[in-house]
């Protein structure tokens, strides 16, 4: 469904993503792991036309979407931001319900705030939080009503960029499930970032590690106990010794 | 060589300057191809009407008053020379009308609102909202440009008309209470030698200034760099460009209307 190949960016003399080969299939749920700061975001926002890439073809249901953003693409995808990027200027619910109160599939006011409130529940959180602005909410209540917004208008492919950052145990384990009723019940397309191990066996169905601007290895979870892959070894037990250097 | 590095240096400015013209030029033309083309955001548009206009005038009316009554005593001090004391309220009324109404006007909305535009959006984009608007697929030009850069070129005229008729009143209060005027006579010379187009010249002024003002905030802002320095930059930058445009447009709206 999606196709990424030879993804290259750079940031000034930086070189971030240096060939990105991926493919993401029709409802799977695909988890990108690696370390921080080697462009997992950065590739994200690639696919969604955010970022042009410097090189390489993005492409979705066959057709060449790279560098391009069409309303019609965008229609389809959700995204969940890492710093979760809520509108500060209007309460909680108006920001979820920001695509159906908008455009096209535009619902009566009273629709789209229920939806938003069904939506809030979701994520674990009240009616009440539903008037209250951003800027009153701790960062792990922000980050889930940046969930409830990437799907509120229940969208194909949804992107989460480390949706339980921030978030206590009890909620993470909700956050996960959530995921992954989208994905085998809604049919959904995921990809997911994440550094947290817990949710990588609870969601992907398959994982990719990204590593020094490349795909270094994916394969399922089960592969990614068992693999002899060093790299991937030292990153799912946390080891400070190994191939990857700590300091980045 | 210290010569050659000068020249370098000053080769580089230009550049710099030119290319950044040429975007700020991009920037002006895509923003009105936006307002002509739907989406529209009535409700964005008259919020920031409100933000734009109404919360400005109390800052616009103090500058007028003052302006208006330091005119007149200024006037007052120069006709005196040649015994002319009777030309302060018609001077004060086309000094504010044609000048200073639009010019210091424009210039308290720059310091007001193209600072808060270039704040605002910055932080929007330095937080990601923006790209966050595009995934929501709407275009941060009409939902955030469009609606600001329209309402103040529509409001700040009428901020302007407004300061017009405060200035001439701060004249007339100084020129009765301060320098003896007849309160009638006063009035009465201030509209019989005040021409339609002084006050229509400085509200076609007033438009361009407003337009500018929240090109250059919208504009600052959409570029900013990241992190809370890059939103000082751009704050600081909306603010200069902005103030220093409207006097050079100033000076070219004035030469052309002179001539015509
Ligand atoms: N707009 C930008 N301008 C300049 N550099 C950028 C920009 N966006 C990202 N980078 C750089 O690209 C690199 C990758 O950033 P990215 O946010 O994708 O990392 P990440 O893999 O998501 O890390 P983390 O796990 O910490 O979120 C970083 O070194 C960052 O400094
Ligand atoms: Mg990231």
């Amino acid at each position: 469904m999606i196709g990424l190949s030879g993804i290259e960016k750079a940031f000034g003399p930086k070189k971030v993503l240096r060939g990105v080969d991926l493919s993401v299939a029709r409802g799977e749920s695909l988890v990108i792991i690696g370390g921080s700061g080697t462009g997992k975001s950065v590739l994200l926002k690639c696919i969604l036309g955010l970022v042009r890439p410097d090189a390489g073809r993005i492409t979705f249901d066959g057709a060449d979407v790279t560098g391009r953003r069409s309303d019609a693409f965008l229609a389809q995808f959700g995204m969940l931001f890492q710093g979760a990027a809520l509108f500060d200027s209007m309460p909680v619910w108006q920001n979820v319900a920001f695509r159906l109160l908008r455009g096209p599939g535009r619902r009566p006011h009273a629709e789209a705030r229920e939806i938003a409130v069904e939506k809030l529940r979701r994520v674990g959180l009240g009616p009440e939080v539903a008037d209250l602005f951003p800027a009153e909410l701790s960062g792990g209540m922000q980050k889930r009503v940046g969930l409830a917004r990437a799907i509120a208008a229940e969208p194909r492919v949804i992107f989460f960029d480390e949706p339980t950052t921030g978030l206590d145990p009890i909620m993470a384990g909700v956050i996960n499930d959530l995921i992954r009723d989208l994905v085998t019940e809604m049919g959904a397309t995921a990809i997911t970032i994440t550094h947290d191990m817990s949710s990588v066996r609870a969601i992907a169905d398959r994982v990719a590690m990204l590593h020094d601007g490349k795909l270094r290895w994916e394969g399922s979870v089960a592969q990614m106990d068992s693999t002899d892959d060093p790299y991937v070894a030292q990153f799912i037990h946390g080891r400070a010794e190994g191939p990857i250097a700590a300091i980045r | 060589m210290i010569v050659t590095t000068a020249l370098a240096r000053l080769g580089a400015a230009t550049l710099g300057l030119l290319a950044a013209t040429g975007r700020l030029t991009r920037f002006a033309g895509a923003t009105l191809v936006h307002t002509v083309t739907p989406p529209f955001y009535p409700r964005e548009f008259l919020h920031a009407c409100m933000q734009i206009g109404w919360l400005s005038l109390p800052v616009v009316g103090l500058t007028a008053l003052f302006t208006g009554a330091a005119l007149a005593l200024q006037i007052y001090a120069g006709g005196a020379r040649f015994s002319a004391e009777s030309v302060v309220p018609s001077i004060v009324a086309i000094g504010m009308a044609r000048e200073l109404g639009p010019v210091l006007g424009g210039l308290m909305v720059a310091a007001r609102v193209a600072s808060s535009i270039a704040a605002e959006i910055g932080t929007m984009k330095v937080t990601e909202q923006i790209d966050a608007l595009v995934t929501l697929s709407t275009n941060p030009m009409k939902y955030l440009t469009v609606p600001r850069v329209l309402a103040a070129t529509l409001t700040v005229p009428l901020l302007v008309g407004i300061g017009d008729v405060i200035g001439i009143m701060g004249g007339w209060l100084v020129g009765v209470n301060r320098l003896d005027f007849n309160s009638a006579t006063y009035l009465k010379n201030t509209f019989d030698y005040l021409e339609p187009w002084d006050v229509g010249s400085g509200l076609v002024k007033g438009a361009a200034f407003g337009f500018i003002v929240a090109l250059m905030g919208a504009y600052h802002g959409m570029t900013s760099a990241r992190g809370a320095q890059g939103v000082g930059r751009a704050t600081k930058s909306a603010v200069v460009a902005a103030s220093v445009a409207i006097l050079a447009c100033n000076y070219i709206l004035t030469e052309v209307f002179f001539s015509a």
